[in-house]
């Protein structure tokens, strides 16, 4: 939003060096870019050669051990919890799971779904939205009406029916969210590759003799890209989100994946004695949106300021 | 304004008839109904005489269409979880519990959302809006099943305030309520914030600031009356994200509506239940979608000539 009005009034004073440090990160997304890094990216490549423990093989003897800083818990006399060590910073889930190596773990199973979703879902739309705009009539009818239908498709029911049909998988979930964000490239394309069209270096390109798919891959692509690549930055964060919630209903992944939906789910029924279970997978998944969704909101301004209202 | 009108219901009714479509070629996909029916030991000749009986024999395009009849005559087929019972009236008694959960929601964004996305524009730029923005950001960034726990763990176990699940009080209603609209809450409040920022920029606010009223009055009522076309159309979208956002909500409250119900039935593979949900669900958010539609037209023509 270009506001150039007047101010109301003058801008409070600020101590000039907080105010260089804040330029700064205004500059650059610092914040969101460690989070990311920290809590997807890192994880997600290095996860063998962090993790402490196995993600999926825990020991009996060691369920439910409480994360670091939490107190013993002594009621009455009898024992309830002994306090957190290191050998588990965050605690382990019922069947003695480290709960810190399953969420490292679950970054990389975030950021695979989550890129490979998103690449597909972009491909199709890109390709069909292109399409859509660059030859216009019946044919991008015809797209257009399936991006209507798509987006009045709610996801998580059409999930829901893909689980029961397919069983709960990796493909189910990868199909579903694809089924889900692919009509959202299409529509944005489209609209640009129109924009892109009525403009003068198209036309010299076709008087030059260049042919229609030279057009669409050599002169309108390359000025969309920028566009593609904002919204998937934005829809980064959706997707994990979308996972997260298809996991926790038992739609999604399958277990015993370490997965952070799925570790949260664990942790319901045992929210009255044991509430790290499900607290730490949340807190990733909200670091992990969290950062995504200002870095996305980060290159948009950046890269293309027109999608402000996406 | 007709033209739109005719257009957009025949697209929903489009978008309809892929929802039924999909559903009918997953049924299809997820195995031969028939080998459900039968026992073990059934013959082929068997399989043949149930083939005939339900129809299956016949080619596909008129399996679809008697689909399509019976869905339009009520019938969504019996339960297999819950036997002899008919699947779409199962779904119909836990509607009232998941409107009650809806509906209070809703009230609870809109009490919550507007009010703030008010005070946040007005004081746009500083620690307020900051705050504002952050509240914003965190609604938009965490799991609601994950909030839902959350509260639960605060408000029910820790304290005792409230109870962890189940329906009956007006109590059992605060804490999926919270978790389900806290999402709504954020982007209701975004939506009054930059069209109140729009509105306090026009003429007429300034005139009325020279006129001499005062600001409270300038800000809520002369700007919020303005300012509320957006939020207010959001509002119907919003309800059909709410009734379907209810799956996840009630999931872990336990809360006894058509979610809850959905999910049952997937975990029990009882596909009858599950599609009456689905094309419910799915007629639910299409209409709310066409309601929607049709009031921007309505309120800003100049969205009947873009289509």
């Amino acid at each position: 939003m270009a506001n150039i009005a007047i101010p109301r009034k003058l801008p409070a004073y600020r101590v000039p060096g907080w105010r260089q440090v804040r330029e700064q990160a205004r500059r650059y997304p610092l914040v969101p870019l460690a989070i990311i890094l920290l809590v997807l990216v890192i994880p997600a490549i290095f996860a063998n050669v962090i993790a402490p423990h196995s993600p999926t093989v825990g020991s009996l003897s060691n369920r439910l051990q409480p994360p670091i800083g939490s107190g013993a818990e002594v009621i009455d006399g009898i024992v309830f919890s002994e306090g957190g060590t290191w050998a588990h910073p965050l605690g382990t889930d019922k069947q003695g799971r480290d709960i810190l190596s399953r969420i490292i773990y679950g970054a990389r199973v975030s950021l695979t779904v989550a890129s490979i979703s998103i690449i597909i879902a972009g491909i199709i739309g890109t390709t069909l939205g292109l399409i859509a705009g660059y030859f216009g009539g019946n044919i991008d009818h015809l797209i257009m009406r399936l991006v209507d239908i798509a987006l009045s498709i709610p996801g998580i029911l059409l999930a829901l029916v893909l689980a029961v049909a397919l069983g709960p998988s990796f493909q189910t979930v990868i199909i579903v969210i694809v089924v889900v964000f692919w009509s959202r490239y299409a529509r944005l394309v489209r609209g640009e590759t129109l924009a892109i069209k009525s403009q003068d270096f198209i036309n010299r390109a076709r008087v030059a003799g260049a042919s229609n798919f030279r057009i669409i891959t050599r002169h309108v692509f390359p000025n969309v890209v920028n566009t593609i690549i904002v919204l998937a930055t934005l829809e980064v964060g959706q997707v994990i989100l979308l996972e997260a919630s298809l996991s926790f209903l038992g739609a999604g992944l399958p277990k015993p994946t370490p997965a952070w939906g799925l570790m949260v789910a664990d942790g319901r029924e045992l929210i009255v004695g044991s509430w790290w279970v499900a607290f730490f997978p949340g807190i990733a998944i909200l670091l992990a949106v969290l950062s995504m969704n200002l870095m996305g909101d980060w290159l948009r301004d950046k890269l293309d300021p027109k999608l402000r209202n996406v | 304004m007709q033209r739109f009108i005719i257009i957009r219901v025949f697209h929903s009714v489009l978008a309809l008839f892929a929802v039924s479509i999909i559903i009918f070629g997953l049924a299809r996909i997820s195995g031969d109904p028939v080998a459900m029916m039968l026992p073990i030991e059934a013959t082929d000749a068997d399989f043949a005489r149930v083939r005939a009986a339900w129809g299956l024999d016949k080619p596909l395009h008129i399996q679809y269409a008697t689909y399509v009849g019976n869905i339009f005559q009520g019938n969504f087929g019996e339960s297999i979880k819950w036997k002899g019972q008919d699947a779409l009236s199962l779904v119909l008694q836990r509607f009232p519990a998941t409107l009650e959960l809806s509906v209070f929601a809703l009230v609870i964004s809109a009490v919550i959302g507007l009010p703030i996305g008010v005070i946040v524009a007005v004081k746009k730029d500083t620690g307020v809006d900051l705050a504002g923005k952050i509240v914003a950001l965190l609604g938009q960034s965490m799991p609601s099943f994950w909030l839902g726990l959350m509260l639960m763990w605060v408000f029910a176990v820790q304290f005792g305030l409230l109870p962890t699940s189940g329906r009956g009080t007006f109590k059992h209603l605060i804490l999926p309520a919270v978790a389900l609209g806290y999402f709504q809450v954020a982007a209701v409040m975004r939506l009054t914030r930059s069209s109140m920022l729009e509105v306090l920029d026009t003429e007429f606010v300034k005139l009325a600031r020279i006129k001499g009223i005062s600001e409270n009055m300038v800000v809520w009522k002369h700007c919020l009356r303005n300012a509320l076309i957006a939020p207010l159309t959001y509002f119907g979208l919003i309800m059909g994200g709410f009734l379907t956002g209810s799956v996840v909500t009630e999931t872990v409250f336990g809360w006894p509506g058509i979610g809850l119900l959905a999910i049952d039935a997937v975990r029990a593979r009882d596909f009858q239940v599950v599609q009456s949900v689905v094309i419910l669900f799915a007629a639910i958010f299409i209409l709310s979608n066409l309601v929607v539609d049709i009031l921007y037209a309505y309120l800003d023509p100049r969205i009947r000539y873009t289509h």
